[in-house]
């Protein structure tokens, strides 16, 4: 018999309560967090649950990321299947909790966002499924007394080639979990695959149109009390005194409570609270920023464009190449916070008792959450168990602790499980916002218009410096300056300065990040850029992409599928825009048309060109671009949260509109087919929206929009 | 005073303030968590469910309105996901995160009821009602023609 090298013998198996027996097969890596998240495991090679194989060959896979709607609760159990050979129609997900066991590879701890998952995971999760597939061949070839070579695996069993005979894994697996477990499973070779790469149906469709799907809203446990949370409409307020008396006398609610955020009015319902808190007399001491406002916000950052910043990038001689360039443009761009607005809204359910803690949460971050019930209770973080829901949208918003806070303190207090449910009204206006932004430009062409030198200064708050705090590097925070400091055109003098401008208003990550208005900015400016060469903006491009042929390829399929050299019916214009993120180029152009008088706008095709490397599923990434992409326009459209007192303006969807089914665009996506390690596909189709619209209009009316959301007056 | 209505085929009495809007009967009374809050304000759809056969956005429904009347919800639709407008969405794929799918599909079998097919104007008017984040628009109207058994229009 063939032997692989072993690490050592060990003997992992566990009935779970549905009788399925738990193949403990899996991966891990070390993260700094692990003795935060509880105790850490003995052995760094030791073994973990992945797959739960019951008696009728039935699967249970292990998903340890969150499904907000990116389809990883699928991809990654396609990932699973394929080296495992599962049988696909006997399938089905539970969601992981909270353990070392499942960091991301790429944080280092338990959490989702970064368009990491399948990046991150999939060849941790191959490997795992191979070694599980070795394990169970051996377990049936040593029962038929044949070589393991003899044997292959189909449909959740294992067959001897030559006579067909086949043992499901449900009858293998109890002997499998004896075997010792391969350090190099053969892994299958991608002309092999049945499952990665052919456009799959998503998992979890079926509840989603059934409404059996359980959110975080939907979580209902036995003596569940709801609750709703006043907070101080000023941002960084906090409650003087409140006077309850006409709360507590509505029906359904049961009690009226302080905590860190504010004040608590607990019901038997969710409405009883709602209307308890309308009935809530507070007294607010509005803290110290109630003279804040956007007028303010936008006059500091201009005050801040004109001071050195740290430095991002510095590439040969911006300064001296400028001053000797034959031609220079220069621009200042700006962009507003934008707000998540999830259609789910903020909401956790924690259940605090003497000796443990429950959190049940549509969250990102499982580890955070972890050591905030640890942290609020004073219990261990291996008491602190937590069940991630399904996510009614997440955009890096989940990722936050602040809702889980809430929670955790009321269950504690009233001892009862709690479900705290933000409404519109709340997550509107207590949101960590995309940063506003302001970034001040220049380039310099030289006589034949090919671009020399580009520079420019980034005026922003800084989010890694709240929620990873010290790991800015020379005053850096990367996720600022993304997209203009990573920008691959050959340009050969490039500058990028940072002045790190906080206004008081939180920020936090939102879909895409930096390159969420770097992109923007830099493919707009690129466009004036081209302009001034007396270039067509896709042959500009070209031009200056000859380095990176991936960037260049997706920019000329683009180009190609939206047949961008044939001439457009008039009163239509096209744009372009390519911005790379997360490891994925993505090149859209956009098809629109303006009524200059009327000053509308009606974006009415957008063609994107993807090259993300591998992928599991392309269905995924079609529906991520299409998804992503829409998200883009709508904050390209209307998005804008604007700031009076110290107080967010807009509160819900009549005053922050989201683009609807009458405005969308028809969206083609072309995928290239590539052997690059995988890129993310999450956010990196919503950087490029923005700039290919606002270049269009720019190719309609000569006039660069240099400030989102678009005004009436940039369609003049 | 309780109030008493037709759910999804059964008879249904509550016994809860009557100024309670639909939504949070359905949801925290009766423990039917298909039907969505997202707004309170009937901005948004996601809490739309089929008042006597209309499309209604139970958020703003006060329960004390839907006396002696049918109320359908999204699991009131079929058993099993068998219904053709859930059919259709899972051939087209259209759900992401799914939050908004329970208000979609509602809205759209509305739709379909009055108009069996409609074209993508009809689907503008009848689903601009219905906000969804994650960007599927383009799958619903393909998978309401798809129900309607008519090919996609674009």
């Amino acid at each position: 018999m063939a032997t692989t090298p072993i690490l050592d013998r060990r003997e992992f198996l566990k009935k779970t309560s549905t009788g399925a027996t738990a193949l403990v097969i899996g991966f891990y890596l070390p993260g700094k967090y692990e003795a935060l998240a509880g105790t850490p495991p003995k052995d760094p090679t030791s073994v973990n649950a992945w797959v739960q194989i019951a008696p009728d060959d039935s699967v249970t896979i292990l998903i340890d990321k969150s499904e907000m709607g990116q389809g990883i609760s699928t991809a990654l159990a396609m990932v699973l299947a394929e080296e495992l050979d599962l049988n696909w129609k006997k399938i089905n997900t539970l969601f992981a909790p909270a353990a070392p066991q499942y960091f991301n590879p790429i944080f280092g701890l338990q959490g989702t966002g970064g368009s990491s998952s399948v990046r991150g995971s999939w060849e941790p999760l191959a490997k795992a499924g191979a070694a599980a597939r070795e394990m169970l061949t051996a377990a049936a070839a040593k029962r038929w007394n044949v070589e393991a070579s003899a044997c292959h695996t189909e449909n959740s069993g294992v067959v001897q080639t030559a006579t067909g005979k086949r043992i499901g894994y449900g009858a293998l697996v109890d002997e499998a979990a004896k075997m010792s477990v391969p350090v190099a499973a053969k892994r299958k070779d991608a002309k092999d695959y049945k499952i990665i790469g052919k456009p799959t149906k998503r998992i979890d469709s079926p509840e989603k149109v059934t409404g059996k799907a359980t959110f975080g809203i939907d979580v209902r446990r036995p003596g569940m009390l709801h609750a709703v949370v006043a907070r101080c409409p000023v941002i960084g307020g906090r409650v003087q005194s409140f006077d309850a008396a006409k709360a507590r006398a509505l029906r359904g609610v049961k009690n009226v409570v302080q905590i860190s955020t504010g004040v608590a009015v607990v019901a038997d319902n969710t409405w009883s609270a709602m209307e308890g808190r309308n009935a809530l007399q507070i007294t607010w001491d509005e803290g110290p920023n109630a003279k804040v406002s956007s007028d303010s916000i936008r006059k500091l950052y201009h005050e801040q464009a004109e001071k050195p910043g740290a430095i991002a990038r510095k590439d040969g001689d911006a300064t001296a190449s400028l001053a000797a360039a034959a031609k220079k443009i220069e621009a200042i761009y700006e962009v507003p916070f934008l707000a998540h607005a999830t259609m789910e809204p903020m909401n956790c359910t924690a259940d605090v008792r003497a000796d443990s803690c429950t959190i049940i949460a549509p969250t990102q971050f499982q580890t955070f959450v972890q050591m905030t019930g640890a942290k609020l209770t004073g219990l261990k973080p291996e008491q602190v168990r937590v069940e991630t829901t399904y996510l009614g949208g997440g955009f890096g918003r989940r990722a936050e602790q602040d809702f889980i806070v809430e929670a955790v303190q009321l269950s504690k207090m009233l001892n009862a499980p709690v479900q705290v449910t933000w409404s519109r009204e709340d997550d509107m206006q207590h949101d960590f916002y995309r940063p506003a932004v302001l970034v001040k430009l220049e380039a310099g062409m030289d006589g034949s218009g090919k671009p020399q030198a580009f520079q420019c200064r980034v005026v922003a708050p800084s989010i890694m410096s709240r929620f990873f705090p010290g790991s800015l590097k020379n005053g850096i925070d990367e996720s600022s300056v993304e997209g203009l400091s990573t920008l691959k055109y050959d340009i050969p003098n490039f500058f990028v300065d940072y002045v790190l401008t906080e206004s008081g208003i939180p920020v936090g990550f939102w879909r895409s990040v930096g390159c969420s208005h770097n992109g923007y900015i830099a493919e707009c400016f690129v466009d004036e850029m081209a302009k001034a060469a007396g270039k067509d903006p896709v042959e500009f491009r070209r031009g200056i992409l000859q380095t990176n042929a991936r960037m260049r390829g997706v920019v000329e399929l683009a180009a190609e599928k939206a047949a961008w050299s044939k001439p457009l019916p008039a009163g239509r214009y096209r744009g372009i825009a390519v911005v790379e993120s997360f490891g994925t180029y993505v090149a859209q152009v956009a098809e629109i048309s303006i009524d200059r008088k009327a000053k509308t706008l009606r974006v009415h095709r957008v063609v994107a060109a993807v090259d993300c490397g591998r992928y599991v599923n392309p269905e995924t990434i079609r529906s991520q671009i299409e998804g992503s992409i829409v998200y883009g326009l709508t904050a390209a459209l209307k998005g804008e949260i604007t700031i009076t007192g110290g107080r967010v303006d807009q509160s819900n969807f009549n005053d922050y509109d989201m683009v609807r089914m009458n405005e969308t665009p028809l969206v083609e996506v072309y995928l290239t087919q590539s052997n690059e390690g995988p890129g993310g596909i999450g956010e990196p189709g919503t950087p490029p929206i923005a700039p290919a619209v606002c270049n269009a209009i720019f190719a309609a009316t000569g006039k660069p929009v240099r400030r989102l959301p678009i005004r009436p007056e940039d369609l003049a | 005073m309780p109030i008493t209505f037709t759910l999804n085929g059964e008879h249904k009495t509550v016994d809860v303030d009557p100024q309670m809007p639909l939504l949070w009967v359905l949801r925290d009374t009766l423990n039917m968590t298909g039907t969505k809050f997202g707004c309170g304000m009937a901005l948004c759809g996601a809490c739309t469910v089929h008042i006597n056969g209309e499309a209604a956005r139970s958020c703003i429904t006060p329960i004390s309105s839907v006396a002696d009347k049918k109320i359908t919800t999204i699991e009131g639709l079929s058993a099993d996901g068998s219904h053709p407008v859930q059919k259709a969405w899972i051939e087209e794929d259209v759900p992401q995160c799914g939050y908004c799918q329970s208000g979609q599909i509602m809205s759209a079998v509305a739709l379909l009821a009055k108009k069996s097919s409609p074209t993508d104007a009809d689907i503008d008017d009848a689903m601009s009602g219905n906000i969804c984040r994650c960007g599927t628009y383009q799958r619903i109207r393909k998978a309401i023609h798809r129900a309607a058994g008519q090919p996609a229009a674009r």
